[in-house]
């Protein structure tokens, strides 16, 4: 077990990799109650076009089976793993994101126990027909759930326009008709396919001790057999680096119009240092941009164009990457006019100042702090980061040496006319 | 398990609430300020914390605000509206770096502390009015924020449930107002409103972090200058039960039906049998072991989403869910029957324990995070109860299930409001 300690945020990490290839780290937390863990595998809704284990050809699988997979998996013989975890006093609950798939649980009391049976439920799939028919009823109402939802349509929409082949622009849950024809066999040849150890990752964070810790999830998993794993093939189609549509606009049962404007990067293959470098840098820009501080939030505020459900983001993983800028506005094409011209402008022209920097580098690093007082954050965010080979725990000191130079040429290699898209919601009638 | 050191300091005009802890890189400095609602007031203070934290007479631009907060290592600074019961508070909280952390120690507390007692007590205002031109802009942002709920339909129906259900009283009011009194708000009038809230509102202020409790109380006593004050309290006395169920349907485009059923429970916060009406609804429908969850989604493969929730402070519960619009009696009938096996104990001692182990595990979990210890605590100031944590996790325990029987005996339906689509 190796000890990687952080002197400036008081905090110690422990980390091991097992002999069947699974990466375990461990960061105890004073003072708290909780405990947290999350494990997770490197297989998201993306992957859907890949060499399944043990055979030679590629196969495309149905959208949204990632996410219908990690429903499956809480079912067991013996009923239902949620029962488990509230017996023992924990919350369990599991997510699918565009790129990984996470089970995880939080609890005050019997944390072995409880991460006991988080691994072995993850470790151990129970597939039937007539439960994954099941299934069907209950995520069906999900999609519906998120079809009623304005916010969520506008956000796959803009996603949707960006990109023409990659399957990032497949709403992570699918569709009914795409979940349709899912069976268990499908679902047992994607699990096996990407929940090898050697492709996941398991966090603990809370009050625990390291080596008793380590200790249990040592004998686990030496009592289970796993065979060497391939590295696991998957592809992904060749996507142009213009959007595919320039707009789009759903009639929705809405009283405010939303706005949403979308910059697609191109292609970023970037890992580590140099992937992290560039995604504070261009929150960095964000920051400056269209931050509380900044004139253009002024200005865009005061013009009535944007109100506090505001927001900027951007998405970076290794193969895809984008911006989205907006919110409820009542002026959806003069806002998207305005953000755009904005986004140009600065990367034509240095807006911003040394002082204004400095004041936002500051501002990231308090927001770093606050963030690392929530287990969930660091769980979800290492695990993140170390997917994409980067390390959490580097995100000060790169702030810290984030120069003028480092922003504006990020802005400038991925602001371009043609990357545009915007997406609105506006009333039907 | 980690015991809450609560320090509590009744000062001139407000309580100072003090929590030493190590736990976070962080301090958080919350201000609850809590009134009755009111149908006269609750557009002005729907309104009111959105100007004050626009701007002061020290930084007379959000600009300048925000960009004094950036300079303070990002503090995080935001206003907050609820309900608690027949109260409005309005909560003010301030979130900024522990200096401990940092390579520079600026005197970071300090400036938090000085930077709330700017916003609450020197507000940008010229001539007895605030800044008419932030309050033009917050109006039409109030209205807008009004008209949101709309579009999201899970909020929409849970707000149509409650003001269905509560017409008539205090508790049907929404936290951001009403829509159509925005207009006749004027700077003068919310300047006017400003000046009762500092002098009427019951003022409690919490202080989490790394932090010397003298030095807290030393910066507040110096930074802080308020009014004694007698807060209004309001008189709950319990409305009518209703002659038999309302049943209200509602046709708008939507995909999904929203099937909310409010029930009366008798029960608030601070009466002995509060703790059984919590465990009552961890097994009812609190939590994923429950029997909404395992009846409505589960076995009849209804729902995504199947969940009941208490709003202790005025003795009501809601029980909320998504269903295909074809599916309302077969929901509504499932969720009728569990209440029924509720009444008739028919739930098992394992069931028991169980949901003992989640509330006792969701409450640890809740004061591990500085906003949710506040809630925790502040439910004592609304209700003027001293109910600690020990306290709290002892009652859970002791309660039997003749105990829970009892508390879900005393539960009976009110309203039940079905969202539903334009075919249906």
């Amino acid at each position: 077990m190796k000890k990687i300690s952080f002197d400036q945020l008081q905090e110690n990490l422990y980390y091991e990799k097992m002999s069947n290839g699974l990466d375990v780290y461990i960061l105890p937390k004073k003072g708290f109650n909780k405990t947290y863990a999350t494990f997770t595998t490197k297989y998201g809704s993306i992957d859907n076009h890949f060499v399944p284990l043990n055979e030679e050809g590629f196969v495309k699988v149905p959208d949204g089976i990632a996410h219908f997979l990690e429903h499956k998996l809480f079912e067991k013989e013996d009923g239902d793993v949620f029962q488990q975890f509230s017996r023992q006093g924990a919350s369990a609950n599991a997510f699918t994101s565009f790129t990984r798939t996470a089970y995880l649980f939080s609890s005050t009391t019997n944390v072995e126990r409880n991460l006991e049976t988080l691994i072995d439920f993850v470790q151990d799939p129970y597939f039937t027909e007539k439960t994954v028919e099941k299934e069907k009823g209950i995520i069906g109402q999900e999609i519906t759930m998120y079809d009623d939802n304005p916010d969520w349509r506008l956000y796959f929409g803009v996603i949707q326009n960006m990109y023409k082949n990659h399957p990032v622009k497949i709403d992570i849950a699918g569709t009914i008709e795409s979940i349709t024809p899912i069976t268990k066999d499908m679902l047992y040849q994607c699990y096996n396919t990407f929940y090898h150890p050697s492709n996941m990752l398991l966090f603990v964070v809370g009050a625990v001790d390291p080596d008793q810790i380590m200790n249990q999830i040592r004998s686990n998993q030496e009592k289970k057999d796993y065979e060497k794993m391939p590295e696991i093939k998957r592809r992904f189609d060749e996507e142009p680096e213009a959007v595919a549509e320039k707009k789009q606009v759903l009639k929705m049962n809405v009283q405010s119009p939303k706005c949403l404007v979308g910059l697609k990067a191109p292609e970023p293959h970037q890992q580590g240092k140099e992937m992290l470098r560039q995604e504070l840098s261009m929150n960095v820009f964000l920051d400056m941009l269209f931050g509380k501080s900044s004139t253009y939030y002024s200005e865009l505020y005061n013009d009535g164009l944007i109100d506090e459900t505001f927001h900027y983001d951007y998405t970076q993983e290794n193969g895809f990457g984008f911006l989205t800028v907006g919110g409820d506005t009542e002026k959806p094409d003069i806002l998207a006019e305005k953000v755009q011209s904005l986004l140009l402008k600065a990367k034509q022209e240095s807006l911003f100042t040394e002082e204004g920097l400095e004041r936002t580098k500051k501002k990231k690093i308090g927001a770093f702090l606050r963030a690392i007082n929530s287990p969930e954050f660091i769980a979800n965010q290492f695990t993140r980061y170390a997917f994409n080979e980067m390390d959490l725990f580097e995100v000060v000191p790169t702030l810290e040496s984030l120069k003028y130079d480092d922003i504006q040429t990020v802005a400038s290699t991925i602001i371009s006319e043609e990357r545009f898209t915007v997406c609105q919601v506006v009333p039907k009638s | 398990m980690t015991a809450i050191n609560e320090v509590v300091k009744k000062k001139q005009g407000y309580t100072l609430h003090i929590v030493q802890t190590d736990k976070y890189k962080t301090n958080s400095l919350i201000l609850k300020m809590k009134a009755p609602l009111d149908q006269e007031t609750v557009t002005l203070r729907g309104l009111l914390p959105h100007v004050m934290q626009s701007s002061t007479k020290t930084y007379p631009s959000t600009t300048e605000l925000r960009s004094y907060l950036d300079e303070l290592y990002g503090a995080n600074f935001y206003t907050d509206l609820g309900k608690k019961g027949e109260y409005h508070v309005v909560s003010m909280s301030v979130e900024i770096a522990n200096e401990k952390f940092l390579r520079d120690s600026e005197p970071l507390l300090q400036k938090g502390i000085e930077f709330l007692a700017d916003v609450l007590q020197n507000p940008h205002i010229e001539n007895n009015e605030f800044d008419k031109k932030t309050v033009e802009k917050e109006k039409r942002n109030q209205k807008v924020r009004i008209q949101a709920v709309y579009d999201d339909k899970m909020r929409y129906a849970n707000s149509r449930l409650v003001e269905e259900m509560c017409k008539g009283e205090r508790f049907a009011l929404h936290v951001n107002g009403i829509s159509e009194e925005v207009e006749s708000i004027t700077a003068k009038s919310l300047y006017e409103y400003y000046q009762n809230v500092m002098n009427e509102d019951q003022f409690d202020l919490y202080v989490i972090g790394d932090v010397d409790v003298a030095e807290v109380e030393n910066l507040c006593d110096q930074l802080l200058q308020l009014n004694e004050r007698t807060p209004l309290e309001v008189d709950s006395s319990e409305v009518e039960q209703k002659e038999r169920e309302n049943v209200v349907k509602e046709k708008q485009d939507v995909k999904q039906g929203k099937l909310n059923m409010g029930y009366r429970t008798h029960t608030q916060y601070g009466d002995d049998d509060y703790f059984a009406l919590q465990v009552f609804n961890g097994i009812f429908g609190g939590f994923s072991h429950s029997k909404l969850f395992i009846n409505v989604r589960e076995k009849a493969s209804l729902a995504y989403y199947a969940a009941s929730r208490l709003e202790s402070h005025k003795g009501l519960l809601m029980v909320m869910s998504g269903i295909e619009f074809e599916k309302y009696d077969q929901a509504v009938g499932i969720i009728n029957d569990q209440l029924q096996a509720m009444k008739d104990g028919d739930f098992t001692d394992g069931e028991i324990e169980q949901t003992k182990a989640v509330i006792r595990n969701q409450l640890l979990e809740t004061i591990d995070t500085s906003r949710g210890l506040v809630e925790v605590l502040y439910h004592n100031a609304v209700a003027h109860e001293e109910i600690n944590l020990k306290h709290w996790l002892d009652e859970i325990e002791k309660t039997t299930k003749e105990d829970i029987v009892k508390a879900a005996n005393k539960v009976e339906l009110d309203t039940i409001y079905f969202l539903t689509g334009m075919e249906g």
